[in-house]
């Protein structure tokens, strides 16, 4: 994206299509994805009252900015991400796996040798 | 401002233009107001249209952050349309349907409405049969709908794709009544209907803060001064969320998503209808606007954004849909695309209701829906605003409705806002 400042043409291409770094396969279009939502979501335990699960089902932050959200790289390795992007800028901060028996797959370089 | 008729059409062509006034006033925002309305789109002009109107309510005004018509009143595909069918909503949008019917001249101001009909394609049984359904409900409610036949579709339209299309057709569902509008003209009515009666609409002013006391709000600070408030209206869309945490409230039932739409140069007339295809996951709505253009839209980005700019993948898809029914496109050139935000709401339906805040009202939550509903919705948020209690109509368009389980969720799509399209 730094470079892509310079670039009218590539800094258009980055805007209009994410490149998500996927730690397992490496830079890929977001369309090889789908989004999933806010990853700051936590369901809270399933003897929770109506309240917490109302919360936590239907209400949002919706932030402006960074923000942590889900993504699921369906047309690919199948796994689930979660990337930190600006929802105004769409700049993408960081990419990690979801589940963390995955977190190995971040030590790699992230050009496919992930896992 | 003098009321526009044919006379003074006359009379300005025979002295060269030179006497037309401008169609509201710019002023600077006051101190005080007893109502503050908050966004200068077309819900929010049509609040306080009809405050001063229907409820006399006239020390009103309309916070514009940007300027009148820059957001989704000129970012849309301008459809109009009441094809719905949960109660609660099957009204509402019948009784917008009805105001768009009279709104050029209640309004003294061509909005352009073209009850061109609705035609959604139809491509198996059972589609037809939940259209039957759905068109069925309507004509028992007092609305139009009808089906058509695959005979009665060839002669109205004779230009889709019968022959070999991965879907065919095999009929549609119809609302005469519905069509479209000039969406400029939509805010521009508004504003100046609104302006004559004493509303002030003050642009380039935005809310960055907002001060509460007692369980109310007292003032707004605003780019331009603080202005106080007896009561206070949000209609921002795709916003809602960061006012209402200025507010002073955390999260709320909707995303921000965008959605693109789009026009082709102008060609000569091609197509009489609104017509809608939606199937096997492809969603997609097309007319032909008067100066000649394709209007044309699709589904969301899919992601959750704030930025008025839209994907490649969707301008892919939206074109592929074009050209898979109405192949005679394939050579027309896209002249541009736009991408407005919207707030999706966890259920598909919107909010026109009451809030924690005493003199706060809330107007949220239109997904896709916005631009139809736009005069009901001024409607019955200024009854809201001006009579302190929601109308019948709209007493489910509240933020509560989650905690009761009483969603209103035309499509059945679960509590995923951007499924909602």
């Amino acid at each position: 994206m730094t470079n892509g400042a310079q670039d009218p043409i590539r800094n258009f291409t980055a805007r209009a299509m994410l490149r998500i770094h996927c730690p397992f396969c490496g830079v890929r279009d977001h369309s090889e994805f789908t989004y999933g939502g806010d990853a700051s979501i936590v369901y809270p335990p399933l003897d929770a009252g109506a309240d917490e699960w109302h919360d936590a089902v239907f209400l949002r932050e919706n932030v402006r900015g960074l923000q942590s959200e889900t993504w699921h790289h369906v047309n690919g390795c199948r796994m689930w991400l979660i990337v930190e992007r600006d929802t105004m800028t769409h700049e993408i901060v960081s990419v990690r796996p979801a589940h963390e028996g995955c977190a190995t797959a971040t030590s790699g370089d992230g050009k496919g040798e992930g896992q | 401002m003098s009321k526009y008729s044919l006379w003074t059409v006359i009379r300005n062509g025979l002295n060269g233009q030179q006497g037309w006034d401008r169609q509201w006033r710019d002023p600077e925002p006051r101190e005080s107001y007893d109502v503050v309305i908050v966004g200068a789109g077309l819900h929010g002009l049509a609040t306080a249209y009809y405050l001063a109107k229907n409820h006399h309510v006239r020390n009103v005004a309309v916070l514009e952050k940007g300027w009148l018509g820059g957001g989704n009143a000129g970012r849309n595909t301008t459809i109009v349309r009441s094809n719905y069918m949960m109660p609660g909503n099957r009204q509402f949008y019948e009784h917008s349907l009805k105001l768009w019917e009279g709104l050029s001249h209640d309004l003294n101001y061509n909005v352009m409405f073209s009850q061109r009909h609705h035609v959604t394609l139809l491509h198996s049984p059972a589609a037809r049969d939940g259209a039957a359904r759905r068109y069925n409900r309507m004509r028992l409610t007092g609305s139009d709908g009808e089906l058509w036949d695959i005979e009665t579709l060839r002669k109205e339209i004779p230009h889709l794709n019968y022959d070999n299309a991965r879907f065919p057709i095999i009929g549609a569902a119809v609302q005469k009544r519905a069509g479209n509008a000039r969406h400029d003209a939509v805010a521009w009515g508004y504003a100046r209907g609104a302006d004559m009666q004493g509303v002030d609409i003050i642009q380039n002013c935005e809310v960055v803060g907002v001060v509460r006391e007692n369980g109310k709000v007292v003032s707004l600070q605003t780019t331009r001064g603080n202005i106080r408030a007896g009561k206070v209206g949000f209609a921002v869309a795709g916003n809602t969320s960061r006012l209402w945490q200025m507010a002073g409230f955390g999260g709320l039932p909707i995303e921000t998503h965008k959605l693109q739409a789009f026009v082709s140069e102008p060609i000569k007339p091609l197509l009489d209808h609104v017509v809608v295809f939606g199937v096997g996951g492809a969603h997609f709505y097309i007319s032909q606007s008067d100066k000649g253009g394709m209007v044309f839209g699709g589904d969301l980005d899919w992601y959750k954004s704030y930025a008025q700019r839209g994907n490649l993948p969707i301008v892919q898809d939206v074109c592929e849909c074009a050209t898979s029914i109405l192949p005679c496109l394939g050579r027309v050139r896209l002249l541009r695309h736009w991408s407005g935000v919207m707030d999706m709401s966890m259920d598909g339906s919107p909010f026109i209701c009451k809030t924690p805040l005493e003199n706060l009202y809330l107007n949220a939550g239109w997904n896709y829906g916005g631009f139809k509903a736009s005069p009901a919705s001024g409607w019955f948020f200024a009854d809201l605003i001006a009579n302190d209690r929601p109308h019948e109509t709209i007493q489910h368009y509240t933020l509560e409705r989650f905690h009761r389980g009483l969603i209103l969720d035309e499509r059945g799509a679960g509590p995923d806002p951007k499924l909602h399209g």
